[in-house]
């Protein structure tokens, strides 16, 4: 039992980490109808701002997660202002080799930077653990489950409710449509990726303080999971994202624990193949008719 | 009466395809104009090309006495013009009143009297103001495109045939209203298969065929001339 309740705190717990990345993904195909496959390494950026903002700086840790976020949310704009928008007409497949080509070009600059030896993640050295059902549960998961679902509830009612989060999703039903409202197109895929790239600093502090280190490529192995999780739970849409990331985190963890960690990842994607196989629109996924 | 719209000369291609050749044409305050003319003759590009949504590498499209031409497309509702598209692309995932608020994008202040002004004239939205617009009927779609567009207080509002795929009880029902919005100071440029209505509401027309325009009267004028019976009005 206890294992069993460590098992789904800590699925959870990683769940969270994807969901959050899992959301830029969704969000951006939503909105620009491109894979932002540079979206991994955002995470990898977020986290060395951290480190550079707590170690060298000597900020506290909270001040580094926020400054990650700003960091990351201007480094998501600019890519895109530099690398996708000059090809917005451009066919799908010179989009997908652009955001690839970004992807390694911030992982070798990291790699200039900060070196190929993995660097400490520092934050939340100091937080105190708690006890569930008898299973003993780090106070950084209680806090990754809690400002997790705080952001989902947020995003929910920005994306609901707000006047700039109903124009995207406008944008992303019809963007001609949306024009002829007077929504402007650029300005709303810019806050797109500003909104995704954010959601992936938060999730890099997450990421860091569970698995304490980073390195250049740190942000792929997260970053393909999330993509999974995205087209898992229907990309472009943003509860699905958030249901895709935490049920792939689920299924990894529960793998890992009661069938083989060598095996998890192939179950991981295994359970992906099926799910599309049987839905292929994803589990909240609604059929996108393109537009002749 | 001032002339409120003036299309000179504007040429639209869709990669080789040269969908409309040197249109040109205009619309006077306080008028009702149609645009008729065959499938593929080129009306919707023109109509598209007038809200921002097609660039012409030609010409000029100067509305309210401002040129349009070098206005980002977005921008261009908050000028006082606002499009029904063909096909009426309303927000199908979206509530009706979500649909309303984003007709209301550029101009939020008059959002409340918009919604009152649409609820008024379409009853059936106010009461299913809060129905995702995709389970609509395809009247009450219609409706929603009209009442959307209308949100922004256009001083010209183009419709690109809002009469398709409506009962011909329906089809009354919205020439009704076109007609009541141009009585009460909307400009009205309409692009309609169903020619004969168009031309019975209409001040003036114009005849599209092949991506040219061939043909400009008075609608009463036009509706007697043989050739457009024939072509037309099936006569
Ligand atoms: N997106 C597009 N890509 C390529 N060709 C197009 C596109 N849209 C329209 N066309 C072509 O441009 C020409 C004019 O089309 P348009 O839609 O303006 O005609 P229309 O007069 O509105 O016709 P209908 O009455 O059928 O709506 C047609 O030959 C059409 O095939
Ligand atoms: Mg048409």
């Amino acid at each position: 039992m206890t294992v069993f309740i460590r098992t789904l705190i800590s699925g959870l717990n990683l769940g969270s980490i994807y969901a959050l990345i899992a959301l830029g993904y969704s969000m951006v195909y939503g909105i620009a109808r491109m894979l932002n496959f540079a979206h991994g390494d955002i995470i990898m950026v977020g986290a060395y701002s951290g480190i550079v903002a707590v170690m060298s700086i000597g900020l506290p840790p909270i001040v580094g997660i926020l400054l990650g976020v700003i960091v990351c949310a201007l480094l998501g704009i600019t890519i895109e202002r530099l690398a996708y928008k000059p090809l917005r007409q451009a066919p799908s497949l010179s989009i997908l080799i652009t955001a690839i080509g970004v992807s390694y070009l911030l992982q070798n600059l990291a790699l200039i930077i900060f070196g190929p030896e993995q660097k400490a993640y520092p934050m939340f050295s100091g937080v105190k653990s708690f006890q569930i059902l008898g299973a003993k549960i780090d106070g950084i998961t209680i806090l990754t489950l809690a400002v997790t679902a705080c952001i989902m509830i947020g995003l929910n009612l920005f994306i609901n409710k707000t006047k700039i989060g109903k124009a995207m999703r406008a944008v992303s039903e019809d963007k001609g449509a949306a024009e002829l409202m007077g929504i402007s197109t650029d300005r709303t895929i810019t806050v797109t990726f500003a909104i995704g790239s954010a959601l992936a600093a938060i999730a890099s502090a997450f990421y860091g303080a569970t698995y304490v280190y980073i390195l250049p490529t740190t942000g792929s192995m997260p970053g393909i999971k999330a993509f999974t999780a995205a087209v898992f739970g229907g990309i472009g849409s943003i509860p699905g994202a958030m249901l895709g990331g935490i049920v792939l985190g689920l299924i990894e963890q529960f793998a890992k624990q009661y069938i083989s960690t060598l095996w998890s990842n192939a179950i991981v994607f295994g359970v992906l193949i099926i799910v599309l196989l049987v839905k292929p629109t994803g589990l909240m996924g609604k059929t996108i008719q393109e537009k002749v | 009466m001032s002339e409120l719209l003036k299309v000179d000369n504007i040429n639209v291609y869709y990669g080789s395809i040269h969908a409309i050749r040197n249109v040109s044409f205009h619309v006077d305050e306080g008028e009702i104009v149609t645009l008729i003319g065959a499938n593929g003759a080129g009306k919707s590009t023109t109509l598209n090309c007038i809200a921002g949504l097609l660039k012409s590498d030609t010409g000029d499209i100067v509305f309210n006495g401002e040129s349009l031409s070098k206005i980002p497309g977005f921008k261009i509702v908050n000028k006082g013009l606002s499009l029904v598209p063909e096909g009426r692309r309303i927000f199908l995932q979206m509530t009706v009143e979500e649909n309303l608020q984003m007709g209301a994008f550029s101009n939020p202040e008059n959002e409340q009297a918009g919604l009152e002004r649409v609820f008024d004239l379409f009853p059936r939205l106010k009461e299913r103001r809060s129905q995702v617009a995709g389970t609509l009927s395809g009247g009450e779609q219609q409706m929603l495109a009209m009442g959307r567009a209308l949100m922004s207080k256009p001083k010209l509002m183009m419709l690109d045939e809002p009469s398709m795929g409506l009962s011909p009880i329906l089809v009354d029902q919205i020439f009704e209203i076109i007609k009541n919005l141009n009585d009460t100071g909307t400009t009205i440029l309409l692009v309609e298969q169903n020619a004969a209505a168009a031309l019975d509401i209409a001040d003036r027309a114009y005849v599209m065929e092949t991506s040219r325009i061939v043909m400009e009267g008075k609608a009463s004028e036009l509706k007697e001339s043989n050739q457009i019976q024939k072509a037309y009005l099936g006569q």
